[in-house]
This record gives structure tokens, sequence and C-alpha cells, in this order.
């Protein structure tokens, strides 16, 4: 075993021993803490198995944004667990069984990390490898594949991001009673570190979103890291300031109006005479300046919708009432 | 465990196929979260557990042993020249910026960056590229011979997965919000004790 397995082996183990922990937890509190850790160690076995930008997209997303919306709906109903934790017995057979199966099921799965496995010698992957810097000259290939080859699969994508927001919006609609503000009294030293930090964020994200072309990000991260920034901003403060510096209403039309910038470069590329997303038709000229454009422009899209769908989520919980019990 | 030692006694290569037993354990724990616990804020964390699993299955059919991140490194670019479309290598070129590139960055790998250059003289053609794969199979990913990437694909499809996974987990959150304020509880059963009570007295009136 090389040191890569072994710390990939050691991470693995500590990743079930967490989500044992969660099982057994019975504050609430904790619980969530845990699948915060749950989604850094996930984040650091990505980095291991040479998943960047997987990496990238869980830590700020798993480890970020989900645990804050998780506290919040914590902070909506009840942080603690009713019943007791003893085993029941059916649902423990079922996943038992469930496994059992599975795990017969990869005597025929190939090793971890063998070259000669399907998957690596498949036509596609083959392609991906070898021709996507001749078509886009990019180098990163994930962003190529990502916004280019599979660019309709991302519409689709980025159109549940919407939808999802717009299920939210409608559930959490106006607030309940009067605005209850999450944090009255800010502490000073958190609201002085976190201003210290904001600019730095969304510089980094910036360069994130443009940067995606030659290292590891791009339009979902971007998003993400953009209203990690806000939300730090409210958490610190109180959720009126975040909103004078992105009001709830900007924010509404710019979920759609991602979306709406990544399917006009899909319909600006059959006007130019090409199909839908089909960059090259752009630039006639230099298919590759085609490629780079539209792909700019496309994770431009997928990172607006992602910034203001994951802030008016954070709006719409954190705006929520809470009770009077 | 049987599973386990039978299969890696018989490795031809990789390491074994423990890394999908390790991401079922955490499946079935997530599974067994969203069948056993009634808080429905534990079900939705058993439920990221599983998708968190799900991800990792596909990323690590993706690995490739000593491989490494499917970002093109310097010495794996093509010399380019923007004003020739796709198939326009200069042999010539090509294997002098190997060679210098080698030369001073990467000595320990010269000679493989050497043999990976008669590999991209051959690769010239796009069409000759899946027939060429099946000859020699190895070609693409060996160390020796040419970087090994790790496969982009899985990493695509999941990196998508991870942001429409946070986006579907709010929707649930929200609707665990709305069941509180309406029956001022997020356990399945008292919720169900308070339905069946409801329909109850609406028989009797």
């Amino acid at each position: 075993m090389t040191f890569v397995s072994t710390i990939t082996l050691v991470f693995f183990v500590l990743l079930a021993v967490v989500a044992v922990a969660i099982g057994k937890m019975r504050s609430l509190f904790a619980a969530v803490m845990l699948s915060g850790i749950f989604s850094l160690l996930s984040a650091s076995l990505f980095v291991l198995m040479d998943a960047v930008d997987v990496a990238f997209t869980e830590a700020a997303v798993g480890a970020g944004i989900s645990t804050v919306l998780m506290l919040m709906v914590l902070h909506l109903t009840s942080d603690k667990e009713t019943h007791s934790n003893e085993v029941k017995v059916f649902p423990l057979l079922i996943a038992v069984l469930c496994g059992a199966v599975l795990l017969y099921a990869t005597q025929d799965m190939p090793h971890f990390g063998d070259p000669n496995a399907y998957i690596h010698q498949s036509a596609t992957a083959d392609h991906y490898l070898n021709q996507s810097y001749d078509d886009s000259h990019i180098p990163n290939i994930v962003t190529t594949v990502l916004a280019s080859y599979r660019g309709f699969d991302t519409l689709g994508e980025t159109t549940v991001v919407l939808t999802a927001a717009v299920a939210v919006m409608l559930l959490l609609g106006r607030p309940k009673e009067e605005e209850h503000d999450l944090s009255k009294s800010p502490d000073p030293i958190i609201e002085v570190g976190a201003k210290m930090l904001i600019p730095y964020i969304l510089l980094f994200a910036l360069y994130v979103q443009f940067h995606g072309d030659f290292g590891p990000g791009g339009g979902f991260q971007a998003g993400v890291m953009f209203a990690a920034a806000y939300i730090l901003h409210a958490l610190s403060g109180t959720v009126r300031s975040a909103q004078e510096a992105a009001s709830e209403n900007v924010v509404e039309k710019l979920i759609p109006l991602g979306v709406l910038l990544y399917a006009a470069v899909g319909v600006w590329c059959v006007l130019k005479g090409g199909n839908f997303l089909e960059y090259n038709a752009l630039d006639p000229e230099h298919p590759a300046h085609g490629q780079h454009l539209g792909i700019l422009l496309v994770e431009l899209g997928v990172g607006i919708t992602v910034f203001s769908a994951m802030l008016m989520i954070f709006y719409k919980f954190a705006l929520r009432g809470r009770e009077v019990r | 465990m049987n599973i386990l030692l039978a299969t890696s006694t018989t490795a031809m290569s990789g390491e074994g196929v423990y890394n999908y037993g390790l991401v079922i354990f955490l499946m079935m724990t997530g599974l067994y979260l969203v069948l056993a616990k009634g808080n429905m804020i534990k079900s939705v964390i058993g439920l990221n557990i599983f998708q968190v699993s799900v991800i990792m299955f596909y990323v690590s059919m993706g690995r490739v042993e000593h491989g490494t991140a499917p970002i093109l490194l310097e010495q794996d670019l093509p010399h380019h020249d923007s004003e020739h479309g796709h198939d326009n290598h200069d042999d010539s070129e090509d294997h002098g910026l190997l060679q210098t590139r080698s030369d001073v960055a990467l000595a320990s790998t010269a000679d493989g960056n050497h043999d990976a250059d008669g590999g991209t003289d051959s690769d010239v053609h796009p069409q000759a590229h899946p027939e060429d794969t099946e000859a020699n199979s190895p070609s693409l990913h060996t160390v020796d011979g040419r970087t090994a990437y790790s496969n982009p694909l899985p990493h695509v499809l999941m990196l998508t997965a991870i942001v429409v996974g946070v986006a579907t987990t709010a929707l649930a959150l929200a609707l665990v919000v709305r069941i509180r304020e309406y029956y001022e509880t997020i356990e399945e059963d008292i919720v169900d004790a308070i339905e069946n009570r409801l329909q109850k007295e609406e028989a009797q009136s």
C-alpha cells in the first residue's frame, strides 16, 4: 500500500466513525456540526482521489452553506430529538441486507485506481483527455466538459437550482409575524473579524469564477462562495445589513437572469448558424475562441444563478419569524 | 470481510475493492438514519450522508493510481498555433518543447516524456483515437509514457450533483419548517398522531 492509499483508508474510516456518531447523537446541534465535519472530511478525500473541483464544491457547499441552513432550521424548530435512541430492528435489517447485496456485487467491480478499468478506456474519456485542449484551448478538462461538451446537462442542472429556490420562496414566502433578526446585538469582535474577511472572500470568488478555465473552480463554486461572503456578513452583523448590500428585490431577479444568460448563449449560437450551445459557431474563424467566449458566459450565468439562489434561500430561512411558544 | 480478502488476493492492478465496501457502509448508515429516525432533521442529515457516499462512489471509480487531477499539465499541452485548426502539430517543434520542459522541471520523468512524444505523433488524427486505445490500452494512463490523469467525467457529473443536492436539501428543510409551524413538532409519529386525531374529530362532527 502506498502512502496516499493509506491516508485514503484513514479518511474513509474517519468518515464511517462520524456517520455512526451522527446516528448516535441525541442533540441535533451536535449532529449538524458533525455533518459539517463529515462534508469537510469527504472534501479532503476528494482531493486525495484527484477530484479537486468536486472537493472545492463539497467544501463550500457541504461544510459551508448546508451547515448554516441546518443551523437556521434548528433555530426555527427545536434542537433536541425527543425519542430515545434504541436500535430499530427492521430498518437495520433492511440496511444490512441491502449492504450485503451491494457488497456481493462489488466483486465484479474494477479495482480502486486500476488504470485498465473500462471507465478509463471508453472512447468518451479518451476524447476528453486528448481532444478537449484542441477543441477549446482550456487546460481544465472538467470545465470544458461541464460547460461545453455537456453544456445542455449543466443548463438543466442550473434550472433545477432555480426551481428549488422558487419552491423555497413559495414555502417560506412572507415573514410569519414581525420580522425577526437572527442576532440583535452583534458581537464586535466577530463583526470586525468578518469585515476583514469578506473582501478577500469576494476577491477569491471572482478569481475562482474567471480562473476556472485554468485551475479548479468555475461558476458553481464561485456562486456558492459569493453567497457565503454575504451570509457571513448577515451572520456577523444583522440580516438587515446584508440586505442593504444585496437587496432581496435584486437577488430575486438575478436567479432567473443567470439561467436566461445561459440559454441566451445557446440561442446566440443558433442565430450564428450552429447548434444550441455549439460555441464553435460564435467565432467561425477561430473555433477555440468561440469556445472560450461561450464557456466564460455560460459559467457566468451559472455563477449568477447559484449565488442568488443560495442567498435567497438563506434570506428566506433567516427572515422566517420564530413562533412564540 | 471474506469478499474483500478474496478479491485482494486475485488483484491484477489497483488496490483491491475496499473503497466500495466503505462507501457501501456509509451509504447504508445514511439509509438506516432515513428509515429509523422519526426526527425529520435527522432524516435529512441521513439523506445527505447517503448522497455524499454515492458521490464518493462515482469519484472513486474515476480515480487512477498515481494519477493527478484532470487539469492538463504544461508539458502535456500540444504546441499550438491558433491559426491552424485541429490536427496541425509540427512534430519537431513538439518534440523540442517536451524536451526542454522535461529538462527543466521533470528530470526524473524525462525518459517518459520522450516516449510520450512518440505517442502524440501517432495521435495526430482525431479519428484514429478510439481504435488506438483499444490496441494498446494502458498507454494513456500509465506513469511511464505519459502523465496519468483521473477520469474527468465522474467529477463533472458529481460537481453539479452537489450543488443540486444542496438546493433540494434547502427545499426539504423549508418543508420541515412549515411542518413545525403547523404541527409544532418535527417528529414523524407525533405528526401522524395529530393527523389521526384530526381525522377522527372530523368524522365525528
